[in-house]
């Protein structure tokens, strides 16, 4: 305080002392950090921001995924170094709601009526154990759909229109067969990765890798067992390019077009525009196989160490409102988790070109409003990277499937 | 009196004139060595408040480790790999250059362009030209009827591929220390030699290595040094995200360090037994830095 008011009784005796006075503590600058990983979309909003909140300034730190959530969790540990606001991904949330001393309770910040505006499991997944404090508001939410080469479809002898593809696979087994007709005719790859798709069909089941006490279920949940087996069907039949995501490699394969289908959240179809510049019109988005799932998807955190909690508040709720979820949807594709957006037409009746004008606001609403919560434990995240490493060694032919899920099991029970 | 002072300031002065890179070391080497000891006899993760004391038991379970023994074997092989072929190479070059060459400075400038690019730009480069579909070095193989390697997710493939983003980054540095040393190498010994009738390559091994060997030594002692702590090139060649860190699905290429990096900070932040294993890192480095020196005095008595 004394730092700010310095210069500016400095500034008042330089020059006339009228205009100074009482009003030198309202238009104190405040300056908010926020910590972020890859582009929410959000830089735009901050300009809107300031020009109603003349005194707040904002900078954004950006940094991979895997390390920002170590470093969050460092900053926390340490108490020091932290953001004013940390954005956390689901896939760590639960790790971060096991602690709320950690962060400035929401609720006490007036978050209470903020309560409708959002998805009933996405307000859920932000709450610490007891309900009593409020961590994170959620951004957006990864509703589920299959975006697919309608050009390579073609060329399979398969269908191209997305209602015809989505009646192709109800179930995962039937995407499976999909895609062993689809390689019969065609030299690319079905999907990129089978860890993704095992991802994709564990988190639509009622039960994750963890229960609700926290122990993990890799080796008890059927669930994550049928998975892993329809994974390995499909790698057997040669569908998976063997690519890990967000490697250099996986980026330029969108690009080349070397597979022809790719599970789809919402967050997705920004990263396949990006990278496949020159597919316009060739991907389309039909429905994901075994109904509705979400992946991914955001909250926005205050961490205790935050000395501006009330400034900080107001932004991430006027991030998080529905207006400007909505905006965000339109530029990046992040789907909104304000369930009153998903009947507006103004999102319903969003088509994107690049996907062959797919009404993406129709049918990422419908996916997101059939979700059924499903419980993340703390280390989902990490648990996903070891099983996901296992199919690549099924992939790559280092192991057989008995011995990669032997392996897995151990590298899981190790997780602390 | 002012004679004593005298004589006092001149036995004095020196350790005071080195006192500052002393005390530095103290405070930031020696300290922080000597911590990590004492973290690693206790369960010490950042995110508990506790941290009970332990005895050796990180020491136990990291020697029960299978994936530390595979880590220790991925980062000799990657050692050998990469230094042989590094010191040779510099060798021959430092040779080739310490003749009556035009445009000397630039050769000279040149060979420590690689050195001075980032770690991280060479690792990026390297890991697109070793791509499995993309990368231009599978694209020349396949022209070449040799057919497609998928570097990555070999073992041998993958130590080649980091050998050579580390052969690529050194072998200029060392060829430039080679250089100096060999400048300092009496003319008339070669004159001489030239004279008898020695061939280049006779000059080489009989003059030139011979009298560089304390020089050989140094560069032999600190690539090794250097070696066994590789991290940056294994990382981003798998990619930089968490395969980066287990060195690939099968942990075909994850070094000690990076054994230690996913123990300190993507498996639950175990500072107590990442602290074991920078332990034994450094037994590791010291025995192996000390095994090279004892082999290359060998050579010097022997030939």
């Amino acid at each position: 305080m004394r730092r700010v008011l310095a210069p500016l009784l400095a500034l008042c005796l330089l020059t006339s002392a009228a205009a100074c006075g009482s009003e030198a503590a309202k238009d104190e600058k405040v300056k908010l950090t926020i910590g972020l990983f890859g582009d929410f979309g959000f830089k735009p909003l901050y300009d809107e921001y300031k020009a109603t909140h003349p005194n707040i300034q904002i900078e954004e730190r950006v940094s991979e995924y895997a390390a920002h959530h170590q470093n969050v969790t460092a900053h926390l540990a340490t108490n020091t170094g932290a953001s004013d606001i940390e954005a956390i991904e689901v896939g760590y949330i639960s790790q971060f709601t096991a602690q709320p001393g950690k962060f400035h309770n929401l609720l006490d910040l007036g978050a209470g009526n903020l309560e409708g505006k959002f998805l009933p499991w996405k307000w859920q997944q932000g709450l610490s154990g007891d309900g009593k404090s409020l961590v994170g508001l959620g951004t957006d939410v990864g509703g589920m759909a299959m975006c697919y080469r309608n050009d390579l479809f073609a060329q399979a002898g398969l269908p191209t229109d997305r209602d015809a593809v989505s009646k192709l696979w109800p179930t995962w087994a039937d995407y499976v067969k999909v895609g062993k007709e689809f390689k019969a005719k065609r030299p690319e790859a079905f999907f990129e990765s089978s860890g993704n798709m095992f991802r994709a069909m564990v988190e639509q089941g009622s039960q994750g890798v963890y229960d609700k006490q926290n122990n993990l279920v890799v080796d008890s949940n059927p669930g994550v067992r049928a998975a892993w087996d329809t994974s390995v069907d499909a790698i057997n039949a040669g569908m998976s390019a063997k690519l890990t995501a967000w490697t250099p490699e996986w980026t330029a394969a969108f690009e080349k077009g070397s597979f022809a289908t790719i599970v789809c959240p919402a967050w997705m179809t920004s990263y396949i525009q990006t990278n496949a510049k020159n597919a316009s019109g060739k991907w389309d988005v039909a429905a994901v196989p075994g109904g509705a799932g979400s992946m991914g998807g955001t909250h926005l955190t205050l961490p205790k160490q935050g000395r501006h909690p009330k400034e900080a508040y107001e932004l991430i709720s006027w991030l998080t409102a529905p207006a400007q979820q909505a905006k965000v949807f339109k530029a990046t594709g992040n789907f909104p988790s304000a369930p009153e957006l998903y009947s507006s037409p103004d999102i319903t009746g969003f088509t994107k070109d690049f996907f062959n004008n797919a009404p993406i606001g129709r049918i990422f609403s419908d996916s997101a409003k059939a979700v059924k919560p499903q419980y993340m434990g703390p280390r989902t995240g990490d648990v996903f990277t070891a099983i996901g490493s296992g199919l690549g060694r099924i992939e790559n032919g280092q192991q057989k499937p008995d011995e990669a899920w032997k392996q897995v099991l151990s590298d899981v029970a190790k997780l602390k | 009196m002012s004679d004593r002072l005298y004589r006092w300031d001149l036995r004095a002065s020196p350790y005071l004139y080195i006192a500052p890179f002393f005390v530095l070391f103290a405070a930031f080497g020696v300290f922080p060595l000597l911590y990590t000891a004492w973290v690693s006899l206790h369960d010490w993760t950042l995110l508990s408040d506790e941290h009970p004391f332990v005895g050796v038991a990180n020491y136990r379970e990291l020697f029960g480790d299978p994936y530390f023994w595979n880590a220790l074997g991925n980062t000799l092989s990657i050692l050998v790999l990469s230094t042989v072929p590094q010191l040779l190479f510099a060798l021959l070059l430092a040779h080739l250059l310490n003749r009556p060459l035009r445009g000397q400075t630039f050769f000279r400038l040149g060979l420590l362009l690689p050195n001075v690019t980032s770690v991280v730009a060479v690792a990026v480069i390297f890991s697109q030209l070793f791509g499995r579909d993309f990368g231009l070095i599978n694209a020349i193989l396949e022209s070449l009827g040799a057919g497609r390697i998928d570097w990555q997710n070999g073992t041998a493939s993958s130590h080649v591929a980091i050998a050579t983003m580390i052969i690529w980054q050194w072998t200029g540095y060392n060829s430039l220390i080679y250089l100096a040393a060999m400048k300092a190498v009496p003319r008339d010994l070669y004159e001489s030699a030239t004279l008898d009738g020695a061939t280049g390559l006779q000059q080489l091994t009989r003059i030139t290595i011979p009298m560089i060997r304390p020089t050989i030594i140094f560069t032999v002692v600190v690539s090794t040094i250097y070696g066994l702590q590789v991290f940056a090139q294994p990382q981003l060649f798998g990619g930089g995200g968490p395969t980066g860190i287990t060195g690939g699905n099968d942990r075909q290429f994850q070094t000690l360090s990076l054994y230690l990096y996913e123990h300190a900070f993507t498996n639950g932040f175990q500072f107590g037994y990442a602290s074991a294993t920078a332990w034994v890192m450094f037994a590791v480095i010291v025995l192996g830095a000390g095994l090279n020196y004892l082999f290359v005095r060998k050579i010097r008595s022997t030939s």
